[in-house]
């Protein structure tokens, strides 16, 4: 009788406050709104390509967007800071209790959610109940891209069909990448040397990426930065993105 | 009880200088108007094998309406993709849902009106107990039609039965919609069993009296029963068990569909009262569709003015301006608690509800659930009065369609990131799958009606055995006799 594989758990079950292993740090001080690296990340993750029409009807389906509202009431009106949102990876998140078949699913590696588009089914329980709408559905088969966009598909991520939920992954096919090779060279990850798209792309080093787990990298330093604040912390998500923020630029933002 | 010695209202108009009281009663009351059983099983048979051209004529129309607007629309969506419906970030979940909780809700009154209302032994549910179990099996069927074409994947959704596979893969029992899914189930298997036990006796009186194919079938489905004595004990002790047992599984399976939005974190979604907000809800909805589908079956049905009568136009209207209240009680108290919690996602949520693009739907609702049936249904004339009932019966469903719309689009409209606040949503190939599921719904009850006997003739004949009217001196005085 063949040896039945162990059933991952679905759900972290560190303690309130305990880090993960990877995280992002992102300065709103030094973000210019550029989108560089919405442009970048669905470069990477062969994000498709809705067309107009229905990103106008908000289907678009970039895994980072760039926020950024107005406050007050004329004429006192001032933008708030860029703010780059992508996946959390809440280390206790919403959306893997909701889904029925296990499609979204934690990480014991990574420590972070993965989506297995195979799996899933297509209720879109989990966008609902993720408290920073960061998922987006194939609501077509979206993968006929337009002419040049065709030609640059990355061989490392694959393409996925209509009725399955995506999210950002925080590039782990990168991560894998380097893990691979400080492994085989009998070495832990150097701090710096795994950059998903976005922090790669962006011009002001706005985004740092890196282990949490490590004091002395340069993404848990920041997160422990007296500027520093997490979306939505009050819900006791645990997210894995720390957010920096010193004040009002003036009108500017 | 004594019959009070005032005249009843409409008595007023006869010109005879003295009335006859009795006959008043047996012209109005069910039970106290016996037909010998010879008769009333031929009435019934009757009813059944009676179909006019027309009754075909509108079955092709509506055959027609559910092969393309609910088939070839649904298969067309699966073969194109969730596009085609009205979805988008953030209103993941649209219309699909709302219809799923609409059958969901229509499915409840069955039970309802037959299990609580034979558990405290209410007489007046006698002849449309039959006509409200069908709708209980017929609405699940739609309910079950809406949830699968609100998924994705269609095609994948056997991966939501707990069953082993070689794939080694299991099912999340701690997702709500897990216990929807489990719990509809149980609902759909149980309700069936609880339209069959009764049904038994009927089918055996329909297989003695039918020839050809019909006595083959029904031969199959009687099982057997044969009417003596040890087989009637048990038929009532089962009853008996199954209308108790039915009865907490019908409030749980409302339950559970709430669950699948109060046990999200949503401003809106996450409120504790919607667990019986839902069961009241759909006690609303349904005994309103059951007034509807009772005032149809009177007048297109033979025979069937002597089984279903004023009284029970009167009944339903009276149970349906009762749960309005307790309806509006719930919904007060959601509202309130969710106010009161000042949350400030919550309170943009309630804003938008009362004051965004579809404002005018949340007034309706509550002209139609609540402002309508208080101003009609407490005048005894117009609850007896079948154009006014069935319009009120609309109207509910109407509002109770307009609650869950409120629940499902609108409410996700706004969730905790303001700059995917959504605004823009229209519907798509959710409208002619609803049709579609209507068209169903309606063809299979016509179907059913040819087919089973639409009126528990053995429940009727028992009641009119337990009633009887007395005379203490010129008065006529109606008595009840226990029967278990």
């Amino acid at each position: 009788m063949a040896i039945l594989p162990k059933i991952p758990e679905y759900k972290a079950e560190w303690a309130e406050g305990e880090e993960g292993r990877w995280g992002i740090a992102i300065d709103m001080d030094l973000c210019t709104g550029c989108q560089a690296c919405v442009a970048a990340c669905s470069m990477e993750n062969n994000v498709p390509f809705v067309g107009e029409h229905d990103a106008g009807y908000g289907r678009q389906m970039a895994w980072i967007r760039v926020e950024r509202l107005w406050e007050g009431e004329y004429p006192e009106v001032r933008a708030t800071p860029f703010q780059p949102v992508m996946c959390q990876q809440c280390g206790a998140a919403p959306c893997e209790a909701v889904c029925p078949v296990f499609a979204t699913v934690h990480s014991q590696a990574e420590q972070i959610n993965l989506q297995v588009y195979n799996r899933c089914v297509g209720t879109r329980y989990c966008a609902n109940n993720c408290p920073y709408v960061a998922r987006v559905f194939n609501w077509a088969d979206y993968s006929n891209y337009p002419e040049p966009l065709a030609n640059q598909f990355n061989p490392d991520v694959t393409v996925r069909r209509r009725g399955v939920m995506e999210k950002c992954t925080f590039c782990i096919q990168r991560i894998h990448k380097a893990t691979d090779q400080a492994k085989a060279e009998g070495r832990e990850v150097r701090d710096g040397e795994v950059q998903p798209a976005c922090a790669q792309a962006c011009p002001a080093e706005a985004i740092v990426f890196g282990r949490l787990d490590d004091p002395e990298s340069r993404v848990s330093k920041l997160s422990k930065d007296k500027r520093s604040v997490k979306l939505l912390e009050d819900l006791g998500t645990q997210p894995r993105v720390t957010y920096l923020k010193g004040g009002y630029h003036g009108n500017l933002g | 009880m004594a019959i009070s010695a005032s005249a009843l209202p409409h008595a007023h108009a006869e010109s005879h200088a003295h009335h006859d009281h009795e006959a008043e009663l047996r012209r109005e009351h069910l039970m106290l108007d016996p037909k010998p059983r010879g008769e009333m099983n031929a009435m019934v048979m009757e009813s059944m094998t009676t179909t006019s051209w027309k009754f075909w004529v509108v079955a092709g129309i509506l055959a027609l309406i559910v092969a393309v607007a609910l088939f070839g629309a649904w298969g067309y969506m699966i073969s194109e993709g969730l596009y085609l419906s009205g979805k988008n970030r953030p209103g993941y979940w649209s219309l699909f849902l709302v219809h799923t909780v609409f059958w969901v809700g229509i499915s409840h009154a069955g039970t309802f009106v037959s299990a609580l209302l034979r558990v405290f032994k209410v007489e007046f549910r006698r002849p449309f107990t039959r006509a409200a179990e069908l709708m209980t099996t017929f609405a699940l069927a739609q309910a079950g039609i809406q949830i699968f074409a609100h998924m994705g994947r269609v095609w994948l959704a056997y991966w939501m039965f707990p069953i082993p596979n070689q794939r080694q893969l299991w099912v999340n029992f701690q997702s709500p919609l897990m216990w929807d899914f489990l719990a509809i189930n149980t609902y759909l298997l149980a309700s069936t069993m609880y339209l069959f036990l009764p049904l038994i006796p009927d089918l055996a009186m329909a297989r003695d009296r039918s020839t050809g194919w019909r006595k083959s079938v029904y031969r199959i489905l009687a099982l057997g029963f044969r009417g003596t004595e040890a087989e009637w004990t048990h038929l009532r002790i089962a009853l008996n068990i199954f209308a108790f047992a039915i009865l907490p599984v019908m409030f749980s399976v409302h339950t559970i569909v709430s669950w699948d939005f109060a046990v999200a974190m949503r401003p809106g979604w996450s409120s504790t009262i919607f667990g019986p907000y839902f069961v009241i809800g759909a006690l609303q909805s349904g005994v309103a569709a059951v007034g509807m589908v009772v005032i149809v079956i009177r007048y297109t049905m033979k025979h069937m003015d002597y089984f279903i009568r004023k009284e029970h136009f009167d009944a339903i209207g009276k149970l349906m301006l009762v749960i309005s209240m307790g309806w509006a009680y719930f919904f007060f108290n959601d509202y309130m608690i969710q106010w009161y919690g000042g949350d400030s996602f919550t309170d943009a949520l309630l804003h938008f509800h009362e004051a965004g693009p579809g404002g005018w739907i949340w007034f309706m609702m509550l002209i139609t659930n609540v402002a309508i049936p208080w101003l009609v249904l407490w005048n005894r004339a117009w609850r007896r009065n079948p154009v006014i009932l069935f319009s009120v019966g609309l109207l509910i469903n109407v509002g109770m369609w307009a609650e869950r719309y409120i629940i499902v689009p609108v409410s996700l409209q706004i969730n905790r990131m303001p700059f995917l606040w959504g605004q823009d949503f229209r519907p798509g190939i959710e409208v002619p799958i609803f049709i579609g599921t209507v068209a169903f719904f309606i063809l299979l009850y016509m179907l059913a009606s040819r087919f089973l006997p639409l009126v528990p003739v053995w429940e009727v004949q028992e009641g009119q055995m337990a009633h009887s009217i007395r005379k203490y001196g010129k008065e006529p005085v109606v008595t009840v006799a226990e029967l278990e």
